[in-house]
């Protein structure tokens, strides 16, 4: 049996301010909760490629392993949580910016 | 100190004016990230977690008063009022807009400072001997010739597109401040039988996945022959050096699979070929260099209000103890201004600090600092009659932590708080270690030791000479952290050797407090430093303060 698909969301970089963006059904939000959240492999696969055609506004799309919860998606690498929040030593970022 | 030429200048508002361009084309969609990045990374222009990136080059980390308050003022201007001074002597701005980054490059070139060459596979920005130029153990101050091969290396066609980064470090004292074994070059000065200077040159060190401690290709490299020389060096890498794998493309790789026996042949016979080509223009230069690097003129005065502040003052006399080195010049002083006040970031400064320190040096210090690879700022030359005053500022500006060499004097790269090549985060890591002994109140106790914190296998947390070092890691999804006992940057380098298991992100404060307060109760004396008891009882003692309970079950 196939391996279950974990659902991801389309993240990159922002081209002109370099921060972190999550693909929506219908452009791109910083706040991770209004996030796309991809639970089928293959929509997962063609939302990147859309992803990575916007050239002119992101870089480095990549799909990231999400959680699917009530307030929307839940990093399941600290590395998505980091980049979801910001760093840890002054609050800058996401945590500020939100 | 150097002064750019019209030349200088000329280079560098050119260069800035291709990236500006550069960057437009990119905004316009012209150029595609793919095209875009090399061009970028060649101008310091990194993207990171949670933005751009912008590292610029402390040129063998000496600054003027002028540059630092440049470097305050884009802090302010175009980031979020603070840099982070790093391992390799540069600043790195965490928050850069792309629009930005040009002006950013242009205010950097009115103060003649830029941030080419501070990444891509080429020389990166040459390192030196924090306390140039003013060690009372100095053989001569290497900035001269550190500044030459800057000039060499900065755009020099041959080596653009070497098969990986290449980093060297100038000592001008057998003393080793630089790290000089861990480099891709190191240059040691050294005086040969006659008492001339010239150096020991070391090849094929570096830390990272492979650690590899240089090995020494001359013993005595004449002053004269040097640029050749590392020509040379270079030129016989470039030709040599693995491009198939990643991994494998460093110099040390090169020397380690091709024995240093024929690396040296390779590099005496390309030294012997090019020398000529040299016909010693460099020589010219490097003797107008060592103009512009002559000691600035030395007050002379009593220092008896110094010997007064330190009866009356136990703080001043506590910091005098920890922050100050011997200078070469009478009545003086080097100050190491700590950029690691428990609890906060190491090598960070806020533009209010940045500005305090610069106008210390232009007040006391004959316009002078440096940015050492352990993340601290020095003011090299100070006449002790000078430090009340200098104490009492730092003070006010949270710059007076009486810690240099001490447990909380911790290097930390950025880790996964900001870098995207990170694999766990280091700053909280070394925030946490400093409060921990701050707490303990056993800092001045424990005496000289280095703990060095990389958050992933890169190493830009040097922790492999880090007398303890820790490296971070994802384990299974899970931060996780490694110690290494043992390992030394100086002169007697040496890489540390792994302790066992990794701890957790709350494991490894107590782990790293049993090792540290174990240590004194294994230390012979209060002199025998952590890394003396180590030489002297080897690991086991220390893995078993480390891991209890499997010492008890060894025991038992």
């Amino acid at each position: 049996m196939p391996r279950a698909f974990t659902p991801k969301v389309v993240t990159a970089n922002h081209l002109l301010e370099g921060d972190v963006i999550y693909q929506t059904a219908t452009g791109w939000t910083r706040d991770l909760a209004q996030a796309e959240i991809l639970e089928d492999e293959a929509h997962a696969e063609l939302r990147l490629v859309e992803a990575t055609q916007q050239r002119d506004v992101v870089v480095g799309a990549y799909l990231a392993d999400m959680e699917p919860t009530d307030a929307g998606p839940k990093p399941k690498h600290f590395r998505e949580a980091f980049r979801m929040r910001g760093p840890s030593n002054y609050s800058h970022g996401k945590q500020a910016e939100l | 100190m150097y002064h750019y030429n019209d030349f200088d200048t000329a280079f560098l508002a050119e260069r800035n004016a291709q990236f500006r361009a550069q960057v437009e084309r990119r905004i316009d969609g012209s150029l595609t990230e793919d095209e875009f990045k090399p061009l970028r990374l060649m101008n310091g222009l990194y993207l990171q977690l949670h933005a751009y990136m912008l590292r610029v080059a402390i040129p063998y980390g000496t600054l003027n008063s002028a540059q630092m308050r440049k470097l305050a003022e884009i802090a302010e201007r175009w980031d979020k009022g603070y840099g982070h001074f790093t391992t390799r002597q540069n600043i790195q701005y965490n928050w850069p807009k792309l629009r930005d980054v040009p002006d950013m490059l242009d205010a950097l070139a009115e103060v003649g400072l830029h941030a080419i060459q501070t990444s891509g596979n080429t020389i990166r920005n040459v390192t030196a001997d924090h306390f140039a130029g003013a060690a009372a153990d100095e053989v001569e101050d290497p900035r001269p010739v550190a500044e030459l091969l800057r000039q060499w290396s900065t755009d020099h066609p041959e080596f653009q597109f070497l098969p990986r980064k290449f980093k060297i470090a100038v000592s001008g004292s057998e003393v080793d401040r630089a790290v000089t074994k861990a480099h891709d070059i190191g240059l040691r000065m050294v005086r040969n039988d006659a008492g001339e200077p010239g150096f020991e040159v070391i090849v094929g060190g570096g830390l990272g996945r492979t650690p590899m401690i240089g090995k020494i290709i001359t013993p005595f490299l004449p002053k004269a022959d040097l640029l050749p020389y590392i020509e040379a060096i270079v030129s016989v890498y470039n030709l040599l050096g693995r491009r198939d794998n990643k991994y494998k493309a460093r110099i040390k790789i090169t020397v380690h699979e091709n024995g240093i026996e024929r690396i040296r042949e390779l590099v005496e016979e390309r030294f012997t070929a090019i020398k000529e080509q040299f016909a010693g223009f460099d020589q010219k230069l490097l003797s107008k260099l060592e103009t512009s690097f002559a000691p600035p003129a030395f007050k002379t005065g009593n220092t008896k209000g110094f010997e007064a502040a330190r009866l009356t003052n136990p703080a001043f006399a506590s910091w005098s103890d920890t922050n100050l080195s011997a200078h070469k010049a009478d009545g003086y002083a080097i100050v190491s201004i700590s950029l690691k006040a428990h609890g906060a970031t190491p090598g960070d400064a806020t533009a209010d600090q940045m500005r305090v320190m610069a106008d210390l040096a232009e007040t006391y210090g004959h316009d002078e600092l440096r940015i050492s690879h352990e993340q601290n700022v020095i003011l090299p030359h100070v006449h002790k009659s000078d430090l009340p005053a200098i104490y009492a500022a730092l003070r006010d500006a949270g710059l007076a932590t009486a810690n240099i060499g001490l447990v909380s004097d911790i290097i930390a790269c950025p880790g996964m708080d900001y870098c995207a090549l990170a694999t766990a985060r280091s700053i909280p890591i070394a925030q946490e270690i400093a409060e921990r002994f701050d707490e303990l109140k056993l800092e001045h106790d424990i005496g000289p030791l280095k703990i060095k914190i990389s958050g992933c296998i890169n190493a830009c947390g040097h922790h492999h000479v880090g007398h303890i070092g820790i490296l971070g890691l994802d384990r299974a999804g899970v931060e996780n952290y490694q110690i290494t006992l043992g390992g030394d940057g100086s002169e007697d380098a040496a890489i540390g050797e792994r302790a066992g298991p990794g701890f957790s992100a709350d494991e490894i404060i107590p782990a790293i407090e049993r090792l540290v307060l174990g240590y004194l109760d294994l230390r012979d004396s209060a002199d025998e430093t952590f890394l003396q008891a180590y030489r002297r009882l080897g690991a086991a003692p220390f893995k078993a303060v480390l891991y209890p309970d499997q010492a008890k079950q060894n025991a038992a």
